[in-house]
């Protein structure tokens, strides 16, 4: 649980900081009159669907932080009485997931590059980038898809071992993740594709989803990484 | 600019237009609200109903067969999994958070009323998926509200067949939905405030219901992996949590999994989960009692602190729930030590609430009992887990009638108080009309004498060694027989307390259409909920013009003015609250 702990504990600390930087010690009691001028130049802050998507990045972290201290604490049985019930058999991981990780990279680099673009008003570089982003993120989830059948057809079952178990899990999660962020997606990219392109409102569809992109990314990047390393 | 497009423009108002729009499909915070408050409420008379079987056979062993030991751990799953997770946590956080953040922060709405609509439904797929379980094949779980590992899925224990798996996917079902209920909560606290209401100028109210929503979001998904795994190893055969184990003389198939990570994880979300549903109460007693004793909160910053405080220390004891499970024994000294500083910042609530009633003018009205009887249960269910977090103590109590006590007395009575005080306090909000004064004084005497003629004896009954979770305590030689006349007792308090409950609900109804027309402010209170153009508030809350906050929630007891206390959004210099021109 110490990883778990450790992510909650980042998370809370920023929590904190960012309520002290909000003046948590504001003396309310005192401050009788008018409202003061930082708290209205605060209501003018970020849009709500961007800190929405940030608490929400933050309930996802929290879930796979979890899923992976369950994976070390399971891989790691205690040594009770001197009988070892280490269980874990290494999975051997197709050599696919390098590619599915230059999709994925590519993906997020189309995002970024739409994202920027509908910022300059390059509406047809915009449309490129996020077809590209989308297609690969789809590319993406084809080739995890191909990685299973190749396990399966390596005797590498779900029963038959906790690593293979937690691959699937892993990797089916984080798929399911990517699944709802097309879903979105597609809406914002078909509001590009009927001429809404310039609008205030698709311009920050697209950015929220290249933050999720970009989440998604590092979190493949971590599960892939652990999954190489163990 | 997010000011001004979430809080006062009109055209993202979806407008109801239809009684299907307005009262089912609604967008709108207040009818979700209470869409939420009467689900909550009729799976919690399920629940209740669930304990009165309970009741009946530990209070009158061998009188009533139709309860087989089957159906007694049946009740005790489903009893405490619905009283937790299906009542409390959407009665708190869906009900009274829906209803009280965009009121008391002065915002037309949530800031996502669509997502804020789904997530209603979505719970409502939940409740209806655990109802399913008690007409599926089998029957619901067995398993005890934790749902331990390898007995949970193994065959034997009651609901193996179906009622786990019913469970568990209705578990996964609420914990989305909560999420979609989540997000609308701290994004409209942080984001959709009007102006003026800065953070420190928020009732402690919203402060309890916005900390136990960042809690909920971040401990949720430790039940929702757990639940994950659990579904895996009962249908995929995994071994995630199965050790090897043989079910009724064969091998199940799993090997080598760990009971105790599971144990790990859900108490993970388990122990937050208490002050997920202490936190809206701290809040809400805070925030009646200050009203009804005409002061001022005592210590306004210790209280949010403390808020604060409690929760982050909430996530890191949660293994005092485990001394007994086999885990290192030095993690006990660590959980002992966090679990008596988290008795640090919850004395200090507990202090100033006492403190603010200290001459003041106290009026027991009816939400102000209620009130007044949760720091008498809170204090004393507070009090026996500061035995309970001691590992030597811990021991031989556990699993024992003591350990009930302790938790109905602090997560269970506790919290159902501040929820019956809080319907009396904001019905009148919510249809224009006061309740009952008679009914509610009868029903809040008969509840608190009742939960204690119910609770207190549990704990002698607990130091006795008398067991918990026995479908019947035979003739063991260190029971006397006092204890089964005390057990009988017991349930025909308990008999008491659930009937008086229809008091309330009869109150309710009743004064829908019977009830004194209530007024805008029938309390003389100084939140901005009781300062709506009208009430019932209609769709958009404030009329053409948001409020403007000009003080603190607690401005009571004023002199030279012509009531004792000001509203947040009256200007200081007295003119009629004036609002703010966008």
């Amino acid at each position: 649980m110490n990883l778990f702990v450790a992510t909650v504990a980042l998370v809370a600390g920023i929590f904190v900081w960012w309520l002290a930087v909000r003046r948590l010690t504001t003396k309310s009691w005192e401050a009788q009159g008018t409202y003061d001028g930082r708290d209205t130049a605060q209501l003018a802050g970020p849009a709500p669907a961007r800190i929405g998507l940030w608490v929400f990045l933050a309930v996802v972290s929290s879930f796979f932080a979890l899923f992976i201290t369950a994976y070390f604490m399971r891989m790691n049985p205690a040594v009770v009485k001197g009988v070892d019930l280490r269980d874990w058999r290494p999975v051997t991981e197709p050599g696919i997931l390098w590619v599915n990780s230059v999709l994925l990279i590519a993906g997020s680099c189309g995002m970024q590059l739409a994202s920027s673009a509908l910022g300059r008003g390059k509406f047809e570089l915009a449309r490129l980038g996020m077809l590209a982003g989308g297609l690969c993120a789809i590319a993406f989830l084809a080739g995890q898809y191909l990685a299973w059948r190749q396990l399966q057809a390596a005797g590498y079952y779900a029963a038959s071992n906790p690593a293979n178990a937690f691959f699937y899990v892993l990797t089916g999660l984080h798929g399911l993740h990517l699944l709802g962020g097309l879903f979105v997606w597609a809406r914002a990219a078909s509001r590009m594709y009927q001429g809404q392109a310039g609008t205030g409102s698709t311009r920050l569809s697209v950015e929220l989803c290249t933050v999720y992109w970009h989440y998604l990314l590092l979190i493949w990047l971590v599960l892939f990484g652990l999954l190489l390393s163990t | 600019m997010s000011y001004v497009a979430i809080a006062d423009q009109h055209t993202h108002l979806h407008d109801p237009q239809t009684f299907l729009t307005k009262y089912v499909w609604s967008q709108d915070h207040k009818v979700i609200a209470i869409q939420y408050m009467v689900t909550a409420m009729a799976i919690g008379l399920v629940a209740i109903g669930l304990s009165m079987m309970m009741r009946l056979q530990l209070g009158f062993p061998e009188t009533f067969h139709f309860i087989n030991p089957s159906n007694y751990y049946q009740f005790v799953t489903m009893h405490g999994m619905i009283m937790v997770v299906y009542l409390l946590t959407a009665l708190f956080l869906g009900g009274f958070g829906n209803y009280l953040i965009p009121l008391m922060c002065g915002a037309r709405d949530m800031v996502f009323p669509y997502l804020n609509m789904v997530s209603y439904w979505v719970y409502l797929l939940a409740v209806l998926v655990l109802v399913a379980s008690f007409f599926a094949p089998g029957g619901p779980t067995g398993a005890g509200w934790t749902l331990y590992p390898p007995q949970a899925i193994l065959a034997g224990t009651p609901g193996a067949d179906w009622g786990i798996t019913l469970m568990l996917v209705s578990l996964i079902i609420f914990i989305v939905g909560f999420t979609m209920g989540g997000l609308n909560y701290v994004v409209t606290v942080l984001q959709a405030r009007c102006r003026g209401m800065t953070l420190m100028r928020m009732p402690l109210s919203v402060w309890g219901i916005f900390m136990a929503t960042v809690l909920a979001l971040l401990a949720f998904p430790a039940l929702l992996v757990s639940a994950i795994m659990m579904i895996l190893d009962n249908h995929l055969g995994t071994s995630f949590f199965m050790p090897a184990v043989m079910s009724l003389g064969e091998p199940t198939g799993h090997k080598g999994g760990s009971p105790l990570l599971f144990q790990h994880l859900f108490w993970f979300f388990g122990h937050p989960e208490v002050y997920i549903v202490a936190l809206p109460a701290f809040g809400i007693v805070s925030d009646l009692i200050s009203v009804n004793s005409r002061r001022h909160i005592f210590g306004y910053r210790m209280m949010v602190w403390a808020i604060v405080a409690i929760g982050a220390l909430s996530f890191v004891v949660w293994a005092h729930h485990m001394y007994v499970s086999g885990m290192n024994p030095y993690f006990g000294f660590f959980f002992a030590t966090t679990t008596l500083i988290i008795a640090i910042p919850t004395a200090l609530k507990v202090y100033n609430w006492v403190l603010t009633l200290w001459r003041g003018d106290v009026h027991l009205t009816v939400p102000m009992l209620f009130a007044i009887g949760f720091v008498f249960t809170f204090i004393n269910g507070g009090l026996t887990g500061l035995f309970l977090g001691n590992v030597t103590v811990d021991v031989p109590l556990s699993d024992t009638y003591f350990v009930v006590a302790h938790f109905h007395m602090v997560m269970g009575v506790s919290p159902v108080l501040v929820v019956c005080g809080a319907i009396y306090h904001w019905y009148p909000k919510m249809t224009g009309r006061m309740t009952s004064e008679t009914l509610g004084k009868l029903h809040f005497w008969l509840t608190f004498f009742g939960t204690y003629a119910i609770f207190l004896p549990m704990h002698y009954l607990g130091i006795l060694g008398l067991p918990r979770r026995y479908f019947a305590m035979g003739d063991t030689y260190f029971i006397p027989d006092s204890v089964h006349s005390m057990n009988a007792a017991i349930s025909i308090a308990a008999l008491f307390v659930a009937a008086s409950q229809l008091i309330f609900l009869f109150n309710l109804a009743w004064s829908l259409k019977h009830g004194k027309p209530a007024g805008g402010n029938p309390w003389r209170a100084t939140t901005l909920e009781w300062q709506t153009p009208e009430t019932p508030p209609r769709h958009g809350n404030w009329g053409p013009e948001l409020p403007v906050v000009y003080r603190w929630a607690y401005e009571y007891g004023a002199t030279g003015h012509k009531e004792d206390f000001v509203p947040q959004n009256e200007p200081p210099d007295g003119r009629i609250a004036a609002t703010h021109h966008s």
